[in-house]
């Protein structure tokens, strides 16, 4: 019975799906609302900003022509730039390898069968849940250089001497950003991972077992690489996501103190809304657009390398 | 999702930790629970503490004596239920907008024959990865020549193509799972394309539907950016810019800012732990999954 149900499955999804040979046009016309809507809001706009961004357009002054390389000229020489680009690669790095460990330790905790696991799966959605703003105003709170009670804590039990301004001096400025950010995401990244383990099969884990592989063996030889390719995916994403970066800083800190956590995206926003220039902001956005491409790139050769050797 | 197979119940499931390190499980479970609960749990006790409370020095978590006042503030002095409203019509467009047109478009990758469906995947999320920064300057440029600045339309217009990406992927996924001999069934009797997807896909795939609408909706409701720059004044700010505007010249408002944080965020809290399953399964079919 079982094997004729999954016969039968396969065979209807073999092909690729119904045709519907009396109409033609029609599977295709169904597509074309969605893909006009994301083409007029993603993918032109993309196509004049590569446009904009050789144009020496500002909406201060009536002044808009053609100006070939010149923004990008400038850009390598803005020094900016470049101490946004740091702080972003920065950021990006950290958060990722924070989130995406601590997401596996959280990950491999809930794959245990406790009581009440229903209950802390669901509490780790509500980081998640929260509106960036809300989770930087939070933040902002918590942190508050006068009355916020981490100071208070941590001058509780003797860590620090006296209050410190975490966002508002330039040492802690960016780390108080990264914590923040690995409160919002790291839960959902577990949860990730954690739909990853599930799809494991539970017959792997138990043979290594029966041949006496010790928790930490199971670990580093059966699940992790069986599990790598979800990890990695999942690492991307999130790496690209990090990568842009913007309601958290321009909330918190709006990029200060003294530049120290002005990222590309909060630099470009402004150059674009608060200085009006709208061609060298152009040049800037391609700049970041190109720097992920190349980040994706990296995470897409790694991943196919990685799931090559899965396959020998 | 809800019969849990054989082979994950009993002991020596996954990690397979020796008894007396259940402790260590349940430990660190409630330590799970304290780091995601936390924070806001502080900002709701905020949001019912006296100002004065608030800058004494010494922070408590129970309100004493418990206060309505950020509330009333926020509401009378702020206008907040403006921001509300205008969110609400916001998001509310969209998901309905992006729900149609993601399904439809769903419903013809999962379900029809169409040439080159996984390049019309690969495409529509290799836009969703487009830094959003990229688009805000041209769009800025193309809304003021439409005359769309400070409207409800270009907020739910853009909203719908960011959020279109997700909703595809998550229904196509859904789609998938139901059997294709029903479909052909129906075709046999004569149903065309439409018919299928309305009177039996559509129904069959509810849960979906309603978890993807929600991711939708979350998403558009948090949505910052776009709002900041395309909207200028309280007649049509979302609620995200209006809290980010919450500064006062001398002083910033921690108390009425907690009471916003709570209104606008409580609601969403409680959908997500109603709707925790179908959101965990809908979002691990969509990024995990090669």
């Amino acid at each position: 019975m079982a094997v004729a149900k999954t016969l039968a499955r396969e065979v209807n999804l073999q092909p690729p799906g119904i045709r519907f040979r009396m109409w033609r046009p029609g599977p295709v016309l169904l597509l074309v609302p969605a893909l006009a809507a994301i083409a007029a809001v993603s993918v032109y706009p993309v196509i004049l900003g590569l446009w904009l961004s050789l144009r020496n357009t500002t909406l201060a002054s009536p002044e808009d022509s053609f100006i070939g390389f010149a923004n990008y000229q400038q850009l390598l020489t803005d020094s900016g730039f470049w101490n946004a680009w740091v702080h972003t690669i920065e950021f990006t790095t950290a958060s990722t390898l924070l989130e995406t460990l601590l997401g596996l330790v959280i990950a491999l905790i809930l794959a245990e069968r406790f009581l009440g696991r229903g209950a802390v799966r669901a509490a780790m959605l509500i980081p998640w849940a929260i509106p960036t703003v809300v989770t930087s105003k939070m933040f902002g709170w918590l942190f508050d250089g006068q009355n916020g009670v981490v100071n208070y804590l941590l001058l509780r039990i003797g860590l620090i001497q006296h209050h410190i301004s975490w966002y508002g001096s330039p040492d802690t400025a960016l780390g108080t950003i990264v914590v923040a950010d690995v409160w919002k995401t790291t839960p959902f990244m577990a949860l990730l991972l954690l739909a990853g383990l599930q799809t494991i099969p539970h017959s792997l884990s138990e043979a290594a077992l029966i041949d006496g592989a010790s928790p930490w063996q199971r670990f580093w030889c059966v699940r992790l690489p069986l599990l790598a390719p979800s990890l990695l995916i999942a690492a991307m994403f999130r790496a690209l996501d990090a990568f842009r970066i913007f309601d958290l800083v321009y909330v918190l800190t709006g990029g200060g103190p003294a530049d120290s956590t002005e990222v590309l995206s909060t630099l470009t926003y402004k150059n674009l809304f608060s200085a009006l220039q709208f061609g060298y902001g152009s040049a800037l956005a391609t700049a970041m657009f190109v720097t992920e491409i190349l980040i994706a790139l990296g995470f897409g050769i790694f991943l196919l390398r990685k799931l090559k050797e899965v396959g020998q | 999702m809800s019969s849990t197979p054989i082979a994950e119940r009993g002991p020596g499931r996954g990690f397979g930790f020796p008894p007396w390190n259940r402790l260590i499980v349940y430990a660190c479970a409630v330590f799970i629970v304290c780091w995601s609960v936390g924070p806001f749990v502080w900002q709701m006790s905020t949001a019912f503490q006296l100002d004065r409370q608030l800058m004494s020095g010494t922070p408590t978590l129970v309100p004493d004596p418990l206060t309505f006042d950020h509330f009333v503030n926020i509401f009378v002095a702020k206008s907040f239920q403006r921001y509300l409203f205008n969110s609400v019509i916001v998001a509310g467009a969209t998901t309905l907008l992006c729900l149609l047109f993601g399904a439809v478009a769903a419903f013809a990758l999962a379900r029809l024959d169409i040439r080159g469906r996984f390049g019309i995947l690969g495409f529509v999320l290799g836009v969703s990865m487009f830094p959003q920064i990229a688009i805000v300057a041209p769009l800025y440029v193309l809304a003021s020549q439409f005359d769309w600045l400070d409207t409800y339309r270009v907020l739910i217009v853009v909203y719908l193509a960011l959020g279109l990406p997700l909703v595809i992927w998550v229904l196509f996924g859904y789609f998938r799972t139901i059997p294709l001999t029903i479909d052909e069934a129906a075709r046999i009797d004569g149903a065309r394309p439409l018919t299928i997807f309305f009177r039996i896909t559509l129904p069959m795939s509810l849960p979906g539907v309603v978890t993807t609408g929600l991711l939708c909706f979350i998403a558009a409701w948090n949505e910052f950016m776009f709002a900041l720059a395309f909207t200028s004044d309280i007649r049509h700010q979302t609620v995200p810019v209006g809290i980010a505007n919450f500064t006062d010249l001398h002083y910033v408002p921690w108390g009425d800012i907690a009471a916003a944080s709570v209104v606008v965020t409580l609601p969403l809290v409680l959908l997500v732990l109603i709707f925790e399953r179908h959101i965990i399964a809908g979002l691990a079919g969509g990024a995990v999954k090669e």
